[in-house]
């Protein structure tokens, strides 16, 4: 299979979806820009015109209502923000409307598929409100989808799905991953939600994660190698619906839980990896669960307390270490995935 | 020591000075590590506005933060240690280039969420009014910001509450790449929204800094004196890449045509200002040339100071984020 970059990814599914359906639409800031919103929309307006990928007014909420109207009419919004963070300003209509549009009208109604993505993470210093990941923010909400897509196929499999089912949809995806590559299906085939992955089998840890941490997970599981410790890592893809089913059969084997995440504990995805666990194999935990997240405060923009703020694989590492009763500390650090960005920004 | 419309004319230099310095230090170090919006070409806005204030007055500003920041009297070895992402930084390294404030100068603090700090200004200003006396509260915006909802709903708030605010709005005719016409229909313009909506709004020219200082003065009056909001659309245009050190006009980044930009660069505040007090003062660009030369061994002291300076303690990545317990 030839591989393409998760950039490329998302922009192959973009132009297949819309060449296979000419009621789907790419709108957002600067989705026209010769970047392209890191070059996943630059093929499509290359291909579609204005028209059909159009730059929009800064109206995130706007945009996001009139998504909802577009798609009660009978088109398919793609909607794009090039930080997640803008989409706070879009919660109203994505939390209060589309989330509950099929059910609030009898359920027979039909629903508004409004797929919005989001890029979140870390690129220099873009310190507290430019890279956030607020996927469990979303994902809290009945009515919406969400994803996190962590390989290049998986970005494209999952907003093929998105771009043609019927339920809204949120995929966030990590900037940092937009240039790793991997092997990707020449055809649009859809991935269905909630369908987990096991990204590396293992025996004494499970390692669950989404996005870029799933990369961290598996660096740091090749070093935990070295120390004969095995470790399994579950990219559960989707966030909501969740897979349940995989993360507890991994957990039942390994008997140890690490959740790695790119956001705060409280409240989050570790969390309710944690409580899925919690309620369905209370018995199956040989030692506490640990999570690896953010330090709860906003991100801070000074170099070093960047680095000391953003979790890797180091981090997963020292976690697993620790899980099975062993002393961190005496393998070489290992650096994100993230630290070998050049910048600037 | 100058006053009046010289020292107009150098509160521009240094700003200009200073930008041009930390946009080179920016692309040659690769250590400031926070994306920053520079005003270069924009100077006329920020200091014809911050000048007619009162240092009871209080600034907000969106991401393109430095220009009103040092108009203002923000101190300038703390916003370039921010920068740098040192301890000494104005925001203690948290918040880089979008978040500097300096309450002692009166700069509330900037923010990069567009909009965010429309409504906040309002807050301020009807707090001030609600605590008597004749504080107003400043809020700069760039044309992009006025798309956002949260624009009309501060018009609106601030006019029926006639809140002593001034809406500066700094229209360079571009929000990244697009370009207005893309994002606003042509005829009524954003001075005719907010008189709309019920605040006073006049257009000026954003780049003459006498004609903006002019503006803000009746402006910032009109607030003291009760007469609610006021808005000012200032026409300017900005000469940098929207984010980062660099010039992005005929390098194949092809939003701005190579010959607008030209004629706004031709259109510079600062030359302007020189003309217009040539006539007055014909040893004016020896003046000018001096006042750069002074500002550039202030740019150049504070890099350098900061530079030697300490980044936070990773120990402290926490403080700050709540109100420390009492131990
Ligand atoms: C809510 C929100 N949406 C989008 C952005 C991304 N963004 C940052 S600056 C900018 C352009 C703003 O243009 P304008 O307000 O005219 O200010 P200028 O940069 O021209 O000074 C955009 C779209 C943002 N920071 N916040
Ligand atoms: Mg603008």
């Amino acid at each position: 299979m030839r591989t393409l970059t998760y950039g490329q990814a998302i922009s192959e599914a973009t132009v297949q979806c819309m060449a296979a359906d000419d009621s789907i639409f790419v709108a957002g800031e600067g989705v026209d820009d010769i970047k392209g919103t890191f070059g996943t929309t630059k093929e499509a307006y290359a291909r579609f015109g204005a028209g059909r990928v159009i730059d929009v007014p800064n109206s995130e909420n706007a945009m996001a209502g009139f998504a909802i109207g577009a798609a009660a009419a009978g088109l398919r919004p793609l909607l794009v923000h090039t930080r997640a963070d803008f989409m706070f300003l879009a919660l109203d209509p994505l939390v209060n409307l589309a989330a509950k549009w099929r059910y609030m009208y009898g359920g027979d109604k039909g629903g508004v598929p409004v797929v919005t993505r989001g890029v979140v993470g870390r690129g220099w210093g873009q310190g507290a409100t430019h890279s956030q990941s607020p996927h469990a923010t979303f994902a809290h909400y009945a009515g919406l989808h969400v994803a996190a897509p962590a390989s290049p196929a998986d970005a494209k499999g999952l907003l093929v799905r998105a771009l043609t089912g019927e339920t809204p949809v949120v995929l966030v995806e990590n900037r940092n991953l937009y240039p790793l590559t991997g092997e990707v299906p020449e055809e649009a085939t859809p991935i269905d939600f909630g369908v987990g992955r096991i990204a590396r089998r293992g025996d004494d840890v499970t390692v669950v994660a989404t996005s870029l941490m799933v990369h961290e997970a598996e660096r740091a599981a090749e070093q935990l190698a070295g120390r004969g410790i095995s470790v399994e890592v579950v990219d559960v893809r989707t966030l909501r619906p969740l897979d349940d089913r995989i993360i507890c059969e991994s957990v039942a084997r390994t008997g140890r839980l690490v959740v790695a995440d790119t956001s705060w504990a409280r409240y989050g995805f570790s969390a309710e990896v944690a409580a899925v666990v919690a309620e369905h194999i209370p018995q199956a935990l040989t030692a506490p669960v640990r999570r690896l997240t953010l330090p709860d405060s906003p991100a801070p923009v000074s170099w070093p307390l960047e680095e000391a703020f953003h979790p890797g694989a180091a981090g997963v590492v020292e976690a697993c270490l620790r899980l099975c009763g062993q002393a961190p500390g005496d393998l070489p650090a290992l650096a994100d995935v993230a630290a070998g960005f050049q910048g600037p920004y | 020591m100058t006053s009046g419309p010289a020292r107009l004319l150098r509160d521009m230099v240094r700003i200009r000075v200073v930008e041009e310095t930390l946009a080179d230090h920016y692309r040659d170090e690769q250590e400031m590590r926070t994306p920053t919006h520079f005003s270069i070409g924009q100077e006329a806005t920020a200091v014809g506005v911050c000048a007619a204030t009162r240092p009871g007055d209080w600034v907000y500003t969106a991401h393109r933060s430095h220009a009103p920041y040092l108009a203002k009297g923000g101190d300038l070895t703390a916003m370039v240690a921010e920068l740098y992402g040192r301890q000494s930084g104005c925001a203690h390294g948290r918040g880089g280039s979008i978040h500097l404030v300096d309450r002692t100068a009166g700069f509330a603090g900037s923010a990069a969420i567009l909009g965010e700090m429309i409504p906040v200004a309002v807050g301020t200003a009807w707090a001030f009014a609600r605590r008597g006396g004749t504080r107003v509260a400043v809020t700069f915006f760039g044309d992009g910001a006025t798309e956002e909802g949260v624009f009309a709903e501060s018009l609106n708030l601030a006019a029926v509450r006639r809140a002593p605010v001034v809406f500066v709005c700094e229209n360079n005719l571009y929000s990244i790449s697009s370009p207005l016409a893309a994002r606003q229909p042509a005829g009524p313009t954003i001075r005719d929204r907010a008189e709309a909506a019920g605040v006073t709004a006049v257009q000026v020219d954003g780049n003459d800094v006498f004609a903006v200082h002019d503006a803000a003065l009746t402006a910032l009056r009109h607030c003291r004196d009760g007469g609610g909001p006021y808005l000012l659309e200032l026409a300017t245009y900005r000469w940098r890449e929207h984010v980062g050190p660099g010039h992005d006009h005929g390098h194949g980044q092809g939003y701005r045509p190579v010959e607008e930009t030209e004629a706004w660069i031709a259109r510079c505040p600062i030359a302007r200002a020189a003309d217009a007090l040539r006539d007055r003062d014909p040893g004016i660009d020896r003046t000018v040339a001096d006042w750069r030369e002074q500002c550039r061994e202030e740019i150049r002291d504070a890099v350098a100071h900061v530079r030697q300076q300490p980044f936070p303690d990773v120990e402290a990545l926490l403080d700050g984020a709540y109100q420390p317990v009492p131990r």
